[in-house]
């Protein structure tokens, strides 16, 4: 495995990288540049950035202003105060007329460490996926992020992409490695069990599964890194296959993924579905590797959920 | 000028049709604006109803979004859809919904209706010019009750920020609000003063006068380095004698009975106007 590299890294890169190939694209922030790596397009194109300060609501009004008129806004603060702070900003001038806006949220989930829970947001996919529409990604890493901005840029219409701030695992540099919204990654077959992960819990996701091996366990690991619209077909086909999900998120277990996987198999192919994630609580200070490990986020607590999903069977 | 009162008292004249029609709908403030309106749709802008989305025309968007009956009006009115079409406004059928919808409404480049939004969209349209070069003008219509909201005071430092010259905001200054005057409810004035403070040219009118409301746009228009806005003193329900400076008629319908009276009024200022033009 390559070195660690957080995905808002890989998503400033991205942006740098892609923004030469499309004049179009332009690049907003609130005075988080620095954080959220927007400042790697800002050195490059600073014509074409434009820093909003510290006022959300106006900055996502300001996106859809430009995207009626052809350009290609990327915007960028914290998953708070996107999701959270202009939750409706979002979904009355970006989502409801359909606008072809990326917003870009970083610092997503309790590995934001050290500044705690007002700055820790768990809630961010919840809230993205109740706006019709609105595509949500969360990467599992570096590779992926800059495959997302990639079919962002290609993709006509709102699109909601959440990035980390702590460095973590290189885990998609397979040569036949392929991006496409709305379609899961299998990384692994199993038959006795199916992890279904996104974002950093992905490489937890595989690492469970090698435990799983060790006791017999045989496990599948789907990366979903596109939580809308969600690959429903191939959560069917593992559900009739192993016949018992398992969740995985770096996120409240209330609305994310797990909330999302559920909806979609009680309907059509009802099988246990445990959910492993944030689980409906705050966040708190700390060093992101320990609040990882206080907060259960690991390949050991997916392992034990695992075990109830298949004792349910 | 003549021509401008007409067809201000057509797009009046509509918006009592699309309330009526509506069994709902906010006429207060959109007959505030209807001079304004009538103004920019068929004097100000550079617009084409036979090609909405011509790619340099001036943009318009109302952010105080509750008023469209007045934008749908003005847009009937300049032969970007059939007047017919007014009297379905708010109905399930109709591509004429209750807020502007910019995805189904010819002539509508900004949906529009959560106060405080719009305003911060027009400046991404004029932002948008200033990158490419283009020389197409931004207006947009901010009501007094919504400069309330905290976004537009983002976004009115975000103009003045980036020297926004090719964007216009006209502030419908009626006073009133859905429960009551804006003075008592959270004063918002003065607006000059805030404004000039955040770096912004002002002009202050009557927004009935027509000598005066585009002698604002040329000054505007002719205004470098800093963007403008017009603080329009405007009458709640103008035109209409009985919702004149009323609170109430903020967002409520006319009955048959008003409407008749209401229609009846206007249609005799009308005549009057057209009796001036022999």
């Amino acid at each position: 495995m390559a070195d660690k590299i957080a995905t808002r890294e890989a998503y400033g890169d991205a942006l740098a990288e892609f923004g030469a190939l499309n004049e179009n694209i332009v690049v907003l922030d609130a005075d988080l540049a620095e954080a959220t790596k927007t400042i790697k397009f800002k050195k490059k194109f600073p014509e074409r950035f434009f820093d909003c300060g510290i006022a959300e609501n106006n900055m996502f009004g300001v996106c859809a202003g430009l995207s009626t008129t052809g350009k290609i806004p990327f915007a960028s603060t914290f998953a708070m105060f996107a999701a959270g702070r202009s939750y409706e900003q979002i979904r009355n001038s970006i989502g409801y007329p359909h606008l072809n806006v990326k917003i870009c949220a970083t610092h997503a989930g309790i590995s934001v460490g050290e500044d705690g829970a007002t700055h820790q947001c768990n809630e961010d996919i919840a809230l993205m996926r109740t706006i019709p529409g609105l595509v949500v990604i969360n990467p599992s890493d570096a590779i992926e992020a800059r495959a997302a901005i990639e079919a962002a840029i290609n993709y006509n219409g709102p699109m909601y992409m959440r990035f980390g701030r702590l460095a973590i695992s290189v885990i998609n540099d397979n040569d036949d490695y392929k991006f496409e919204i709305g379609k899961a990654i299998k990384m692994a077959d199993g038959n006795d069990v199916t992890i279904v992960a996104n974002g950093m819990m992905v490489e937890q996701a595989l690492i469970a599964k090698d435990m799983l091996k060790e006791e017999g366990i045989s496990a599948s690991v789907i990366n979903m890194h596109t939580v809308k619209p969600l690959d429903v077909d191939t959560l069917i086909s593992e559900a009739k296959k192993t016949g018992a999900i398992v969740t995985s998120e770096e996120h409240n277990i209330v609305g994310g993924l797990g909330s999302a996987v559920a909806e979609a198999l009680c309907e059509v192919c009802p099988v246990p579905v445990i959910k492993h994630g944030v689980n409906d609580e705050f966040g708190r200070s700390g060093p992101a590797k320990e609040l990882i490990e206080y907060y259960g986020l690991t390949a050991k607590g997916i392992v034990e959920k695992a075990k109830i999903a298949i004792s349910l069977k | 000028m003549n021509n401008l009162q007409l067809t201000a008292t057509d797009i009046r004249l509509g918006i009592i049709e699309a309330v009526f029609g509506a069994k709902s709908g906010h006429p207060g403030g959109a007959l505030s604006s209807a001079d304004i309106l009538a103004c920019l749709y068929f004097n100000e802008l550079n617009i084409d109803p036979k090609n909405p989305k011509m790619e340099n025309r001036d943009r318009f968007v109302l952010s105080k979004g509750h008023s469209c009956p007045g934008l749908y009006s003005a847009l009937a009115q300049r032969g970007y859809f059939s007047k017919d079409l007014l009297k379905t406004f708010r109905h399930t059928d109709s591509i004429l919904q209750g807020h502007p919808d910019m995805k189904y409404i010819p002539g509508v480049d900004m949906s529009s209706g959560s106060l405080g939004q719009g305003f911060s969209c027009a400046c991404g349209m004029a932002l948008s010019a200033k990158i490419s070069g283009k020389d197409y003008r931004t207006y947009t219509l901010v009501g007094d009750g919504e400069s309330q909201e905290g976004q537009i005071w983002e976004s009115i430092m975000f103009a003045a920020h980036y020297k926004l010259d090719n964007l216009c905001m006209i502030i419908d200054n009626n006073g009133l609000q859905i429960d009551g005057k804006v003075s008592d409810v959270m004063n918002t004035m003065p607006y000059d003063t805030k404004l000039k403070a955040f770096g912004w040219h002002v002009i202050e009118i009557d927004g009935h006068n027509y000598d005066e409301i585009l002698n604002a746009f040329k000054e505007a228009r002719e205004t470098k380095g800093q963007p403008t806005a017009i603080i329009a003193k405007t009458i709640k329900g103008k035109g209409v004698s009985f919702m004149e400076n009323q609170a109430g008629w903020h967002g409520k319908a006319p009955n048959e009975e008003q409407y008749l009276q209401a229609k009846s009024e206007l249609e005799a200022y009308k005549k009057s106007l057209e009796g001036g033009n022999n």
